[in-house]
């Protein structure tokens, strides 16, 4: 009872990330909240693995933490460099 | 001794789902970029904690297997451990693509040109138009600013 209400507010939750990635006015919004939904994701598949009684979705839940970083570091690094094969490190002036 | 992990775990839960949706509703209705994020370390690590540690009492209270115990620990540690990453990176390249976090005292400058001369602004109604408008991307959209405001004043 209480694991199922807590998957409706996690679902809420997901709901308003939903609407500011569509409404975002800039990308770095929509990053953001790609990246509450994915830490929305993790919740909402270990609470559904509790509510099933199959807690082996917790596995699916750790792949997606480590997802999470890894999408939201390359989407960052594609629209500060413009290329994910940028070597990094100090930038020319005014670029 | 079981029925106090449960009970424990329903506080947990409940106080954890209560934190999650407050950081999403922050999300939703922040002015800027950098006070969203602000929101979503609270839904990062107040909410995702307090969830996840509840669910780990609650698992201890119904005798699964110890894994999955261990299995919550590493996802809270992964979690922990990436949020702010995400988050100092996010800033980071937001400020490098020239968006100014609203600041109530207008001559502190944050960012790459935070050594430059301060950008001289009007004071009189200055936070309430940066308020309603957000941050845009670049100078060049700045430089069209005007249009909207004629628009606005002829509706």
């Amino acid at each position: 009872m209480i694991l199922a209400a807590a998957t409706i507010a996690v679902l809420l939750a997901l709901t308003f990330g939903v609407i500011r990635a569509l409404r975002g006015p800039t990308v770095f919004d929509r990053v953001l909240a790609a990246n509450a939904i994915g830490t929305g994701a993790i919740m909402l598949l270990a609470l559904l693995g509790f509510l099933t009684g199959r807690p082996e979705f917790l596995d699916i839940g750790i792949l997606y933490a480590l997802l999470n970083i890894i999408g939201t570091l390359a989407v960052l690094k594609f629209f500060r460099h413009g290329d994910l094969s940028h070597p990094g490190g100090e930038e020319p002036e005014g670029s | 001794m079981l029925w106090f992990a449960e009970m424990i775990s329903y506080v947990l839960i409940v106080l954890g789902s209560f934190f999650y949706v407050v950081g999403a509703i922050g999300i939703y209705r922040m002015p800027d970029v950098f006070t969203r994020m602000h929101a979503a370390g609270i839904s990062d690590t107040a909410g995702a904690g307090l969830l996840l540690t509840g669910m780990m009492l609650f698992a201890v209270s119904t005798n699964v297997s110890i894994f999955v115990i261990v299995k919550l620990a590493i996802i809270l540690g992964v979690i922990l451990f990436t949020s702010p990453i995400a988050t100092h990176a996010l800033a980071q390249a937001a400020l490098h693509a020239g968006l100014e976090p609203i600041l109530a005292n207008k001559k502190v400058m944050i960012g790459p040109g935070a050594h430059a001369e301060p950008v001289k602004t009007p004071r009189k109604a200055a936070p309430k138009k940066s308020a309603k408008k957000r941050a845009k991307p670049s100078s060049a959209k700045r430089a069209s600013k005007p249009s909207p405001r004629k628009r606005r004043t002829r509706s």
